[in-house]
């Protein structure tokens, strides 16, 4: 199953960019209203420099959990951001009304 | 999450090995529940609920909020016999999830022409199972309605555990293989795991649909408890 080995490699690369000694935080989805791109469990992971692997919406807000993760890397203090997909985004897969993802952002450490 | 609980995570999941990963929503505290330790936690109930769905959720405890984060292995079905059903079951069972393998030692059957994208491997039971490492989130069926090559797979099925082994022939023809293998050394216990006649009563007549009801029964083995319950 596709997603599944893609969540394997997410966590793996966790490992391996602490592990080359790089910040790395980890992204969440761990509630989901509406009509969610990504289903709960799905991971994000994201290193000091902003570089990052896997998906909590299909696109529509990594750049902002991006964000906040290099905040959580320098804080070490875990987050709870709450998204709602816009409209128009929602619209463009064929979906009738945006739904709302709520991410956990934790440092590894 | 702590490096150390990452690091046992990962090699769980690299061993095939269900564990989940109890988060405290309030004060991001964290531990790992290997499979092996979820019978003695305080949330075995939920936990098992969540390794069976396969699904990741949040949770209400006396102890607050958690995110259960769930890791099961891919599920995978090891096929014996490169027969008419085995060609509507490998892409049934690809589209519900599992990672396909069919066992044939006839090579006339067991053909790329006949299973395109599928592995097949056109090798004996014997030769062919070991390397496989049939585990718990294996099913597992017999097709080839032949003994000889039948049963020596279902023998290497019975020593693991996977978590369904059906095998095709009707009462009759099942009555004489469990004669065979009881002579084989194999435990009545054992053997009445066998599920056969294979697959759920539909009522099916084609190799499709032998082939559903065959999912069919193996979905229910993997999603519900003993009990019939999700």
């Amino acid at each position: 199953m596709d997603s599944l080995a893609t969540e394997t490699d997410i966590l793996k690369a966790a490992e391996d960019w602490k592990a080359a000694g790089r910040g790395v935080a980890l992204a969440t989805v761990v509630e989901t209203w509406g009509s969610a791109p990504r289903p709960v469990g799905s991971n994000l992971v994201i290193d000091d420099q902003g570089n990052f692997l896997g998906s909590v919406s299909g696109g529509c807000v990594e750049g902002a959990v991006v964000t906040e993760a290099l905040d959580v890397i320098e804080s070490g203090k875990p987050k709870t951001l709450e998204f709602g997909v816009a409209d128009e985004t929602a619209w463009k897969v064929g979906l009738s009304c945006g739904g709302t993802i709520r991410v956990f952002v934790e440092k590894v450490d | 999450m702590k490096l150390d609980i990452l690091k046992a995570l990962n090699t769980e999941r690299a061993a095939r090995r269900a564990a989940v990963v109890v988060t405290d929503q309030d004060s991001g505290a964290q531990r790992l529940v290997t499979h092996d330790k979820i019978a003695a936690d305080p949330l075995k109930e939920l936990l098992e609920a969540h390794l069976r769905s396969g699904k990741s959720g949040m949770e209400e405890t006396p102890q607050g909020r958690v995110f259960l984060t769930v890791h099961v292995p891919p599920t995978r079905l090891v096929v014996i016999g490169a027969v008419h059903i085995s060609q509507a079951l490998a892409p049934i069972a690809a589209l519900l999830g599992y990672d396909v393998t069919i066992v044939d030692p006839r090579t006339a059957f067991a053909s790329e022409e006949r299973f395109p994208g599928v592995k097949v491997i056109a090798e004996w039971p014997d030769k062919a199972l070991p390397p496989l490492g049939v585990d718990r989130y294996t099913a597992f069926v017999a097709l080839t309605h032949d003994p000889k090559v039948d049963d020596s797979a279902l023998l290497h099925a019975l020593e693991r555990d996977c978590f369904y082994i059906g095998a095709l022939g009707s009462r009759k023809t099942h009555g004489r293989r469990v004669e065979r293998l009881k002579a084989e050394g194999a435990s009545d216990d054992k053997l009445a795991r066998i599920h056969a006649p294979i697959g759920l009563a539909i009522g099916a007549v084609s190799p499709p649909e032998i082939a559903v009801a065959i999912m069919g029964e193996i979905t229910s083995r993997l999603r519900l408890t003993a009990e019939g319950k999700r």
